[in-house]
């Protein structure tokens, strides 16, 4: 299976966020935080620096931009932290 | 090639063998695109799998097995091909744009060497302290786990027997 053909959700996870992240990157690192807040079990996919080389990212978001997250279990793909917090805070924080 | 000494012998080692249960593990995958986590178990869900451990990328013998099982076209017997090695993520996803091998499953990184420890076939390299690699070795498990065909090195360097490797693959 090459990752052309690799599903957003990879068979073997069990989680229904996957998370396209870069090493190291705080945005990225601000999004795992959350989802670990929210213990929501996740998946990593890891990409490089170089934009040019996230063509992964582009197919699900439309941008090279991490972090960048697919949720299968309402069908959302986004990209941007600050839009991925929300979402995940207004998804799954229930009442504060 | 014929050469005028012997070549280094490498320890007898107590390694997996045909007929054994291939040791499951999970490490980062690396495909051309990018790497997540992936257990052996999970490739195996989807069918047979070659599991080929070579030295560090960018060493010679590695860079001549991916250019030959490439040439050979390997994945056509609908076996997913997965290499090992200590190599980062980083410098699979180059090996694998230079050796034009995106078609196989990927490669998995194992900077600390656990999973060929697993599978007996560690080898501690001389002149670079503290590093130790797989020595080349190549597995063929079934999708029930059983271990099919193996070889592993027994020289240094030591290269797999490419046609038994393909008689495997069409036995399986």
């Amino acid at each position: 299976m090459s990752a052309r053909t690799a599903p957003p959700r990879p068979e073997h996870s069990d989680a229904h966020v996957t998370l396209y992240r870069l090493q190291a990157c705080p945005f990225c690192e601000r999004v795992v935080r959350k989802l670990d807040e929210l213990d929501i079990d996740y998946h990593s996919r890891f990409v490089e620096p170089m934009h040019s080389d996230r063509d992964a990212v582009k197919r699900i978001v439309g941008a090279r931009t991490v972090p960048a997250i697919i949720d299968d279990e309402t069908g959302v793909a986004m990209a941007e932290s600050a839009n991925i917090v929300e979402y995940l805070d207004a998804t799954y924080g229930g009442d504060d | 090639m014929e050469l005028d000494f012997e070549v280094v012998d490498l320890p007898e080692t107590d390694h997996v063998e045909e007929g054994d249960e291939a040791p499951d593990f999970t490490r980062p995958l690396v495909n051309d695109e990018y790497w997540e986590d992936v257990a052996l178990s999970d490739l195996l869900n989807d069918g047979p799998v070659l599991l080929v451990f070579t030295p560090m990328d960018g060493a010679f013998p590695t860079t001549y097995i991916w250019n030959e099982l490439r040439e050979r076209g390997v994945e056509e017997y609908g076996v997913q091909i997965a290499g090992v090695s200590i190599s980062s993520p980083y410098e699979h996803k180059t090996t694998i744009e230079e050796r034009d091998i995106q078609d196989f499953a990927g490669l998995f990184s194992d900077p600390q060497n656990g999973v060929a420890e697993q599978y007996g076939i560690s080898h501690d390299l001389d002149g670079m302290a503290g590093v130790s690699e797989p020595r080349p070795a190549v597995f063929l498990v079934a999708a029930d786990g059983t271990v099919e065909y193996a070889w592993v090195a027994e020289e240094w360097p030591n290269f797999p027997d490419y046609d038994a490797v393909e008689d495997a693959l069409v036995g399986l």
